[in-house]
């Protein structure tokens, strides 16, 4: 049974890293989003394989649900910039790289290896927490922190309308399909003119 | 059981992928999806947490920690999607106008 958890969560982890290096590394924003939904599945994966069931929930509802579909209409909506013939890197990102082992290294490695992991808590209870302990938790000694959260997710929501709301008048009429490859088509054909006038100059 | 070690260097590890993409790439978008996998490799680390010690408050955290990224998330895509339309570009390198 314990190899078996182990050799899950190895698969996991493994997909998980794969995942979060492509999101990094790729050249499609969109393949981008897709991986990360990819790695936000499989960290859910991981909350279950830790039995916390009511965060794993938590986690495909909002993070593969809500977030990961908002990335993807703001990837649409801004999607003439976002093609893979744009230079994506920053130019000195081997010093950005190097900054990033050195966090690595110096702030995480030593924590992780010179805490002492073997201990065994005191006072630990027997019961694993539950989903029934956590609703029961957010109704009493976290009530205000839970009331200040939906707080805040209903400043969000305005937040967001007002930042993004644009009025009727600076709109820009959404073409249809075809007064749009009509409009590509006319692009071509000046793009297309502009050189062969140009040679024709010359050559005179 | 696995050890929390090993949740705790997978989340170490994904936190650093999340620095490199924040630092290397110049699209606002990847940055955003790098920040957003900097948060999930934190809920990780307090998931293994709560686990080891039994407790409901890592997973309680985790819960906040999820809410704040939602609202984030709905404010910075709003504003993005607002940046574009007055500059028509993502690149934050170019975005540089309160740059003294």
């Amino acid at each position: 049974m314990n190899i078996l958890i182990m050799v899950i969560f190895v698969v996991l982890a493994a997909f998980t890293l794969a995942a979060g290096v492509m999101v990094v590394t790729v050249k499609n924003i969109i393949h981008a989003a897709l991986w990360l939904i990819a790695s936000f599945f499989s960290v859910a994966a991981m909350y279950l394989l830790m039995e916390a069931e009511f965060i794993a929930i938590v986690q495909v509802l909002v993070y593969v649900g809500a977030i990961s579909i908002l990335v993807l209409f703001a990837i649409m909506l801004t999607r003439h910039v976002t093609g893979e013939g744009v230079r994506q890197l920053y130019k000195r990102w081997w010093i950005a790289l190097i900054v990033a082992a050195a966090l690595f290294g110096v702030l995480i490695v030593p924590t992780v290896f010179n805490y002492e992991w073997a201990v065994q808590p005191s006072g630990a209870q027997i019961s694993i927490a539950s989903t029934v302990e956590i609703g029961t938790a957010f109704m009493r000694e976290y009530l205000l922190p839970f009331e200040v959260a939906s707080v805040l997710l209903l400043v969000a929501l305005i937040g967001a309308i007002v930042i993004a709301f644009e009025e009727r008048s600076t709109r820009r009429r959404v073409l249809t399909l075809a007064e749009e490859v009509e409009q590509r088509r006319q692009r071509n054909e000046s793009l297309r003119l502009a050189p062969t006038t140009h040679a024709s100059e010359t050559s005179e | 059981m696995v050890p929390v070690s090993y949740y705790v260097l997978l989340s170490a590890v994904l936190f650093t992928l999340g620095v490199v993409g924040v630092l290397t790439r110049r699209n606002a978008l990847i940055v955003f999806m790098s920040v957003e996998m900097m948060l999930n490799s934190a809920n990780l680390a307090l998931v293994a947490f709560a686990q080891r010690w039994q407790s409901a408050n890592g997973q309680i955290l985790v819960f906040f920690v999820i809410t704040v990224a939602a609202a984030e998330v709905a404010v910075g895509l709003a504003l993005l999607v607002t940046i574009f339309r007055s500059k028509r570009t993502t690149d934050i390198d170019e975005i540089n106008t309160l740059k003294g």
